[in-house]
């Protein structure tokens, strides 16, 4: 018995090819990645190049699309405005959300607390945007109301073209902190408690332990954790949709948002689409340069 | 950030030494830090909690009284009205009378559109996506390998990019406008749901395969009887990972569904938002229509969040 359980699927296999039921499983997968992503993409970047419209269909039209977005100052506004809002995001995000991590990490194992912390997460972009967007309004919002309790000035959150943006990217912050943190937290179990014990028995204190063993054994989680959100950032374009609707006077009109409104308020597909390939270029660099700096592949436990 | 030292400095002895390594293993020792960590953890849920409560405090409020109490903690002049108004069961009249929106909306129709679209794109998307990823994970076939990474690489794609011309396929397909148009892109796969499918089949042992083979299983047999159930976990992750993700969409259904029958619960919050009334926003409908928004996937994270959470991450970085 049970040698003939190790011989038979031995003799079995290596020779075989299994593509037709393979074809038949990734059937399905593979009709929706060429309908929905694979054709699409090349659709694009046909678009691109022409003066395709939203009604009708477009011609050749070479670069000039490219040529227009290089003069268009409110697409380079665009792109300024995102890179202000990814950096704010990110950066107050990923400290928060590592801090978040190594508390949970150190104090508890409760399921509870975690589960608590992921609520935000489970929730709409465009919930969480409406909450926050009554929550900080100028006159009647809890915010205010309590700003001016404590004797401050009250803040015209989204009406401040300087306050939109960081507005906004905390609002963001709020909602992804707990998902982030728990991706984290994940990182953590997996360096080994012997560290840890190893470094408090010579006296090593929780600060000095989070400097020497948990940042650089988590780096190669970090750097993932960093890649995934920077892309995502990008992609801005909810909050700002419910809420300010790109102002006041172009504050938050940001990249995501830019492309919308010329595809389908200005009906210019061709133009859109060109913004979308440098989205496209610039994402894929700067994920690119992210894992490379950051060696993500390179793990410090080995 | 706690500075407490885990372990006083204390006199070398090895008798000593067991208790010392039981009182590293505790995470940190009573102290200050570890009261001032606490603090910061409990100040953390709270301000992750207080929105919430917010939701609700608004939602019972009567819009009208809100302008005159803005700071109470409770409900100010409790009333169903913003529910009656966001359920289109108020009159005119009685909407007006407190300050809310009298525009018809019917956020049944929309809650019933949202469990429509966001339930099938999960079956669909978490199915045919773990059948793929047997294919990649298990099966041998020439140039798996080069698929898979066309797969993946559309991860890193922004999906406007491709939303731009699915605009343009879903409306020549006459879709516009219905739940199929809002379902189809979703449908098939997502890069994301194979890629993490076939993370969890790799760690499978081939052993248990090639068991059922002996015993005369064919692929779809060993697929379906033997790997999925045993893959539960991981399934419940990425389905309710695909139901979130499916039922918090805005770009996309803005794009495609846009008209009564087809527009979800996200679409209409915006639509909501912009029918302000001329006294004022309907503050108390809109954080109704936010509550009824937000619940279901709440419900859905109470149910099945245990396995979710103890397993974000494990390859779940989305």
């Amino acid at each position: 018995m049970a040698s003939a359980s190790r011989m038979t699927p031995r003799i079995r296999r290596r020779p075989r090819s299994d593509l037709r039921v393979a074809l038949l499983f990734i059937a399905p997968a593979a009709m929706g990645f060429v309908a929905f992503y694979f054709l699409p993409a090349i659709r694009g970047l046909w678009f691109s190049f022409t003066d395709q419209n939203l009604i009708g269909s477009g011609d050749f039209i070479g670069t000039a699309n490219y040529e227009r977005m290089f003069d268009d100052p409110l697409f380079w506004n665009a792109l300024w405005v995102t890179i202000q809002y990814v950096v704010i995001n990110i950066g107050v995000q990923t400290v928060l959300a590592l801090a978040l991590a190594v508390l949970l990490h150190r104090l508890t194992r409760s399921i509870v607390i975690r589960g608590i912390v992921l609520l935000p997460y489970l929730v709409a972009n465009v919930v969480v945007a409406l909450v926050w967007f009554w929550m900080s309004d100028y006159s009647i919002g809890i915010i205010n109301v309590v700003l001016e309790e404590v004797g401050l000035d009250r803040v015209a959150f989204f009406g401040d073209p300087a306050m939109a943006i960081p507005t906004v990217a905390l609002i963001n912050v709020w909602r992804f902190l707990g998902y982030t943190a728990l991706l984290l937290f994940a990182g953590l179990q997996m360096i080994p408690p012997q560290y840890y014990e190893a470094a408090a028995l010579d006296g090593a204190s929780e600060w000095r332990m989070f400097w020497t063993i948990t940042l650089p054994l988590l780096r190669p989680v970090l750097a993932l954790v960093l890649v995934i959100s920077v892309v995502g950032s990008f992609q801005i374009f909810d909050t700002v949709a419910v809420t300010t609707e790109g102002g006041p006077v172009n504050a938050t009109r940001v990249i995501y948002y830019y492309i919308y409104q010329q595809a389908f308020e200005r009906f210019d597909l061709g133009y859109a689409s060109a913004i979308a390939v440098f989205l496209v270029v610039m994402l894929a660099s700067i994920a690119y340069l992210q894992l490379k700096i950051m060696r993500s592949d390179r793990s410090d436990l080995a | 950030m706690s500075t407490t030292h885990l372990v006083a400095a204390a006199p070398a002895e090895s008798r000593n030494r067991r208790a010392r390594v039981r009182a590293a293993r505790k995470r940190i020792r009573p102290g200050w830090g570890r009261i001032l960590a606490w603090a910061v953890l409990i100040a953390v849920m709270i301000v992750t909690l207080f929105p919430f409560y917010w939701m609700l405090r608004t939602a019972l409020s009567n819009n009208n009284a809100l302008y005159a109490d803005p700071g109470s903690l409770l409900p100010v002049d409790p009333t169903l009205g913003g529910f009656r108004r966001v359920f289109g069961l108020a009159s005119a009249e009685e909407a007006a009378a407190e300050g809310g929106t009298t525009g018809s909306i019917d956020f049944w129709l929309y809650l019933r559109n949202s469990v429509i679209v966001a339930t099938a794109i999960t079956t669909g998307q978490v199915l045919f996506s773990s059948m793929a990823a047997y294919a990649f994970a298990r099966l041998h076939w020439k140039g798996r390998d080069a698929v898979f990474f066309l797969f993946i690489t559309a991860l890193m794609i922004p999906p406007i990019f491709v939303q731009l011309p699915n605009f343009i396929l879903i409306r020549d397909l006459g879709l516009l406008n219905t739940l199929a148009g809002v379902i189809l892109p979703f449908f098939f796969m997502t890069p994301f749901a194979v890629f993490f499918m076939r993370q969890f089949l790799l760690g499978i042992p081939r052993e248990i395969e090639e068991a059922a083979m002996i015993d005369g299983a064919g692929h779809g047999r060993i697929f379906f009887r033997v790997l999925l159930p045993m893959s539960s976990t991981p399934l419940v992750t990425l389905s309710l990972l695909a139901y979130i993700t499916a039922w918090g969409e805005y770009f996309w259904p803005l794009l495609v569904g846009r008209a009564d029958e087809a527009r979800v619960l996200t679409v209409a919050l915006g639509v909501f938002r912009a029918q302000t009334p001329q006294t004022g926003p309907d503050w108390a409908g809109l954080m109704a229509g936010a509550l009824v928004a937000a619940l279901p996937v709440l419900i859905l994270f109470i149910v099945f969040g245990r396995r979710f959470v103890e397993n974000i991450g494990y390859s779940g970085i989305k």
